[in-house]
């Protein structure tokens, strides 16, 4: 063994070196570098000039200690010196000092670039490699900018050296990344393709990475390179492994380059068919050079031949044209599942992923299955094991769903803690989109809680009990199921979570059974109450208060329960409160109010599966969304059927959120007549002319929205025309003044504005009106009057339809108008005994409307005062407004009913509630604002975000209460709720009258002032 | 396609060698190094040499004493990065002569030029070993003295996983 260092010895150097190397502690090393420090200082800043072999030895000992990782401030200067040194290794020194220990500093990055400008200048091959190596290295912007334009010409040059060409090729590469705006294209890159064809290999390499790049972002320009980089390809693959000299590795003729032009025809789609035909011809040959047999059993060879297949693996994946190599790539990548070389079955694993989206392969990798499936078993390292569960979830279809997700849960219960948590919710998205039978769904969700609890996310369990709700089909079973997992002496904390909330909700369902009735339900679950956390006891107490309704024969021993002292006094403050109005409620209200209050929850509206979102931001946006993606359209394809849709399923049976309750948003009932363009041709032969209406002008709904609240204003203004309303209403007759502007100074003709009324509407509401003057001045305005008379309730509008010529075009307006019925309602007195009554009455399915949704903008309580004043109700959504009322009379129920309000009851409730505290997250102010109790009924203590729309409603109507605005609010009030209409039966005035006379209204016995005293003093 | 770093470190956690293609902070450079240096020694010989860290892609290969190691994109080949690795350790092999880890201590700048040579901005730039080497030797050529390095001790060198 030789044991001369070779090149140029710097003897202080070795022996710094060895110094530091002896050091027995890290403080002795710290001493030692110190000590060197301070005597490179001093041999700098030193009268004596140094010559240039000890300004490099000096340089590179700071270059030593630096990537020893300590910090170094200095020497840059002299580093600097040393690159316009004429000496070949003291220049090379300078440039790796600068090129490690980059620096801001803006003169020496002048100085830098002065002296990488000579070298790039000087024609020495070995100074101007220096010079490229270093801003290769470095890749600064500054360095882009004085460089950027000097060296593609070095590279395209025909004297330049082929060692500095590549130099060049990569140096630009470099800076292209990291400033591309700063690369000038020109005609250089035409002659840069051509480097493909260079004779030297070498140059070819390099060139073909930047090549790569560039065609990355500008497609078009470097369109050529295909050609080009197929013929070379086909070259190398079918030369002989002696033909390519030193540049064969391992008997493989150039598999670096060979890579790279394979990435490089991964910038583009298949080529034309002539370069096409030899492209296959190439893969075909890398494809049968893997069943030949290894020219030397050297890892390096088998490794460089294979890697050149995976690459042209990629390739026929990227161009996902040719079934018959799509296929021969998946039967290879079959064979190396099985390779004894583990990273050969790793890769095998992460190709066949990709290879599974697509269609032509998608059942050649299935036949894979068992293979992969005893991967997932046997694999001793755990990164195979996790490409293992990655190609079962790629390649997984309604076909072997239940086999891969059982699979994937027996494996679930040995797997890596690092990988548990993504199969988890790979396995929950499997069984929840491949479900046909449900049963099988909740049973799979339940294993992997009982598996592994401690990884199910929170979403995992959401998103099972959102099923349930959604689907009546598997309630009873998903009841028997928790109901049976939950006798398990050990289970887990979720599935308590998930037992709970499921047996509240449904355990009536299997209550028959002597096995599970109510009491033996109730003691399963509280059996658990006292080994659970704080959440999940919260959600307990929900139950219970749930079991109340459910199963009133149990009444008293739940009562009993809450009213414990580790309940009523409990240290949790959520519990405790929780408890006390529970165990309030329980009491206080009658079985009535218990079952609205209680009642089931309404199916919860479909989304995207909150854990796929999960599994995204997991595993980054563009993988999952690609395969997803990917996958739906293939599914589509190879079964001949789409997805099944749980979503539309259960969607079609909940009550649609939008107006259609109000009728606000339907369209008018008169068939669309003809564009205004169209004339009244077409009308006059297909119907009559009073049904040639316009379809609704645009923006109309808007102003008519307004208008619920208000009779006077502006309805529809458009170039033309502007249409003023202005009614008046008494009991059941009003009048309508609609003014007509014609807004041009061109007289209007045959001006005829039309009132329709639909079908239905006519037995109900009787419009009377004359015709207006025909002619419209330019400037003017005309007066119509309309006598209105509600005979009966009604939800339609009529609609005003107005046609007239205006220059020599006909012209036809419809818009409708805003007659609803709240326009009739008066005020009545009456007892809260006898509104209750009525109101108990309403008990009938179709009499009840609820729907949840979002709030759209931030809470800002002054706006959304302001809004609910102003009657923009269409931002707030009018149809929690039944069921906001609802929760207003029981807490008041609750408050008036409790003479002496002990602590943190109701009546605390509802000053916390008048508070107003509207700080911190959305869901906190919902948390703090809402009363918990009544928040579970409209299920936020499920899905906070849900209920924020109702809370803010809540907070301004309570707030008003009591104050001269508490009028108008109910005013408001009544509007949005009678627009809920009588056409579902309700009584209108009953609930107008019983809600004024229900709450507390200013001066009234329980008006706020009054209890907010004791309110303080209690809190 | 382009490398984002390598580092060369030893079995006791020691870093030999560092080159980044990346512009990185100083800080964030050894947290990097830090923490692959951990998860790389903490695996079993048998294991696969790629493993998927952050959004990279790992692929290391230990000689003797010394860990490789590099960071190659999501796109990039496996296979040919470590053979990449494997054809840097015949350069230093070549040039040293048995190359073994007190070489790369003792002449650490030596290293960094032949990887200059062999790798520039992350990519390719030259395979053929003579072509690399020869530019290298040029440079010995000029250097008039040569001394011993008599701190050199037999390491075995990384020789034995080479042939």
């Amino acid at each position: 063994m030789p044991a001369v260092s070779k090149g140029d010895g710097m003897r202080g150097l070795a022996v710094f070196i060895s110094d530091i190397r002896n050091c027995k502690s890290k403080e002795a090393e710290i001493k030692r570098i110190n000590k060197e420090l301070a005597n490179i200082r001093s041999k700098f800043k030193g009268d004596k000039a140094l010559d240039g072999y000890s300004k490099k030895k000096y340089v590179c000992k700071l270059l030593f200690i630096f990537l020893l990782g300590h910090d170094i401030d200095f020497g840059h200067m002299e580093a600097v010196n040393l690159l316009s040194s004429n000496r070949y290794t003291e220049k090379q020194i300078g440039y790796l000092f600068i090129s490690v220990l980059v620096n801001s500093n803006s003169e020496l990055i002048r100085l830098i670039n002065n002296a990488i400008k000579n070298d790039l200048a000087s024609r020495n091959p070995t100074f101007m490699g220096l010079a490229l190596h270093c801003i290769a290295n470095v890749g600064s912007r500054e360095m882009a900018e004085a460089f950027a334009g000097e060296i593609p010409k070095i590279l395209v040059a025909g004297d330049t050296m082929d060692s500095v060409k590549q130099s060049a090729a990569l140096c630009l590469l470099r800076l292209y990344r990291a400033s591309p705006d700063l690369v000038p294209m020109g005609d250089w890159t035409s002659r840069v393709v051509h480097l493909l064809n260079d004779q030297h290999l070498g140059v070819v390499t390099a060139a073909t990475s930047l090549i790569t790049t560039l065609a990355q972002k500008n497609p078009e320009e470097f369109k050529t390179s295909v050609s080009l980089a197929v013929s070379r390809l086909s070259r190398i693959v079918t030369s002989a492994s002696t033909d390519l000299q030193d540049y064969t590795y391992y008997f493989v003729p150039a598999p670096w380059l060979s890579v790279k032009l394979l990435r490089l025809l991964q910038c583009y789609p298949p080529p034309d068919p002539a370069v096409r035909g030899r492209l296959t011809e190439c893969l075909e040959t890398i494809l049968n050079k893997a069943q030949e047999p290894p020219k030397s059993k050297k890892v390096q060879h088998s490794n460089a031949k294979n890697a050149v297949l995976f690459e042209a693996i990629s390739l026929i994946i990227h161009h996902d044209s040719e079934p018959n190599l799509l296929v021969r790539a998946c039967n290879q990548l079959g064979q190396f599942l099985q390779h004894r070389e583990t990273n050969l079955r790793y890769l095998a694993l992460e190709s066949m992923c990709t290879l599974a989206s697509s269609e032509f392969s998608h059942e050649a990798v299935k036949t894979h299955i068992d293979t992969v499936i005893n991967a997932l078993k046997t694999e001793r390292d755990v990164s195979v094991r996790q490409r293992a569960v990655d190609l079962l979830y790629a390649m997984c279809d309604r076909s072997n769903a239940q086999q891969i997700v059982a699979e994937m849960l027996s494996y679930l219960e040995t797997a890596d803690y690092s990988i548990r948590e993504e199969i988890v919710l790979k396995v929950a998205i499997l069984a929840e989109k491949y479900a046909v039978d449900y049963t099988w769904y909740v049973d799979t969700i339940l294993n992997l809680i009982r598996i592994a609890g401690d990884y199910v996310s929170e979403e995992v369990w959401y998103r099972v009990i959102q099923i349930v709700i959604n689907r009546d089909d598997v309630q009873g079973y998903a009841a028997k199921t928790v109901f049976e997992a939950l006798q398990a002496p050990a289970c887990h904390e979720n599935l308590v979570k998930v037992g709970g909330y499921i047996l509240g909700e449904f355990g009536n369902l299997i209550a028959g059974d002597p096995r599970s009735s109510p009491l033996i339900q109730f003691d399963l679950l509280h059996s658990k109450f006292h080994l659970c956390s704080v959440p999940t006891r919260a959600l307990l107490l929900s139950t219970y208060i749930k079991f109340v309704n459910l199963f009133p024969e149990v009444k008293t021993t739940i009562q009993d329960v809450l009213r414990s002292d580790s309940q009523l006094k409990n240290a949790d403050v959520e519990l405790q409160q929780r408890a006390v109005e529970y165990l309030r409620l329980s009491s206080v209200a009658s079985t009535d109010i218990l079952a609205t209050v209680l009642e089931e929850m309404p199916p919860f509206p479909e989304r995207e599966s909150s854990i796929l979102a999960k599994l995204k931001k997991k595993k980054g946006p563009s993988t999952v969304t690609d395969l997803e993606e990917a996958k739906r359209e293939r599914s589509v394809d190879v079964n001949g059927a789409p997805e099944p849709a749980p979503a539309s399923a259960s969607a079609a049976s909940t009550p649609s959120p939008s107006a259609d309750l109000l009728g606000l948003g339907a369209a008018p009932p008169a068939p669309t007549g003809p564009p205004p363009s169209a004339g009244g041709l077409l009308v006059d032969v297909f119907s009559d002319s009073a049904s040639a209406v316009a379809p609704l002008a645009p923006g109309s709904e808007d102003n008519f929205a307004r208008f619920v609240c208000k009779n006077n204003g502006v309805l529809f203004e458009n170039q033309l025309l502007q249409i003023g309303l202005k009614s008046e209403f008494r009991q059941n007759l009003g009048r309508m003044f609609i003014f007509y502007g014609n807004k041009t100074s061109t007289q209007f003709l045959n001006f005829t504005p039309t009132l329709i009324c639909a079908d239905d509407l006519q037995a109900n509401l009787n419009l009377q009106t004359k015709p207006v003057d025909p002619t419209v001045d330019g400037g003017a305005q005309v007066q119509q009057v309309v006598n209105i008379e509600c005979v009966s309730d009604f939800t339609e509008a009529p609609v005003l339809n107005i046609q007239f010529r205006y220059g020599g075009t006909f012209q036809n307006v419809s818009v409708k108008l805003p007659i609803t019925l709240n326009k009739f309602f008066q005020p009545t007195e009456m007892a809260s005994q006898d509104f209750f009554q009525r109101w108990k009455q309403l008990s009938n399915p179709q009499q009840e409307v609820q729907s949840i949704f979002k709030a759209k903008h931030p809470m800002d309580t002054e706006i959304t005062k302001a809004k609910l004043l102003l009657g923009r109700s269409s931002d707030l959504g009018q149809h929690s407004l039944k069921k906001l009322i609802l929760t207003l009379q029981t807490l008041w129920a609750l408050a008036s009913s409790t003479p002496k309000p002990p602590r943190l009851d109701a009546c605390c409730v509802w000053s916390r509630i008048c508070k107003l505290r509207c700080t911190g997250s959305r869901c906190a102010q919902a948390r703090t604002l809402f009363p918990r109790g009544y928040v579970t009924y409209c299920r936020s203590s499920f899905n906070p975000m849900q209920a924020v729309g109702l809370c803010v409603l809540f907070p301004c109507v309570s707030a008003t209460l009591g104050d001269h605005t508490a009028h108008s609010t109910m005013e408001h009030l009544s509007t949005c709720t009678s627009s809920l209409g009588p056409g579902r039966g309700w009584d209108t005035k009953g609930l107008l009258t019983g809600t004024t006379a229900g709450l507390p209204v200013q001066g009234g016995p329980g008006s706020m002032k009054s209890r907010q005293p004791v309110v303080q003093s209690t809190n | 396609m382009a490398m984002q770093f390598m580092l060369l470190f030893s079995r006791q956690g020691k870093l030999r060698l560092q080159k980044w293609y990346v512009p990185l902070s100083d800080k964030e450079k050894k947290k990097i190094t830090r923490e692959l240096v951990q998860t790389v020694l903490a695996r079993k010989p048998k294991m696969c040499s790629f493993l998927e860290w952050r959004d990279l892609k790992i692929v290391y290969k230990r000689y003797a004493s010394l860990y490789f190691c590099c960071a190659i994109e999501d796109q990039d080949n496996e296979l040919i990065t470590l053979e990449i690795i494997h054809r840097y350790v015949e350069l230093l092999d070549k040039y040293f002569g048995s190359v073994c880890e007190l070489d790369i201590i003792f002449n650490f700048e030596k290293a960094y030029f032949i990887l200059d040579e062999f790798l520039l901005g992350g990519e390719v730039q030259e395979t053929s070993k003579k072509n690399v080497l020869k530019a290298i030797e040029q440079a010995d050529l000029l250097q008039e003295n040569r001394i011993r390095i008599t701190a050199r001790v037999s390491m075995g060198g990384l020789r034995k996983n080479l042939y």
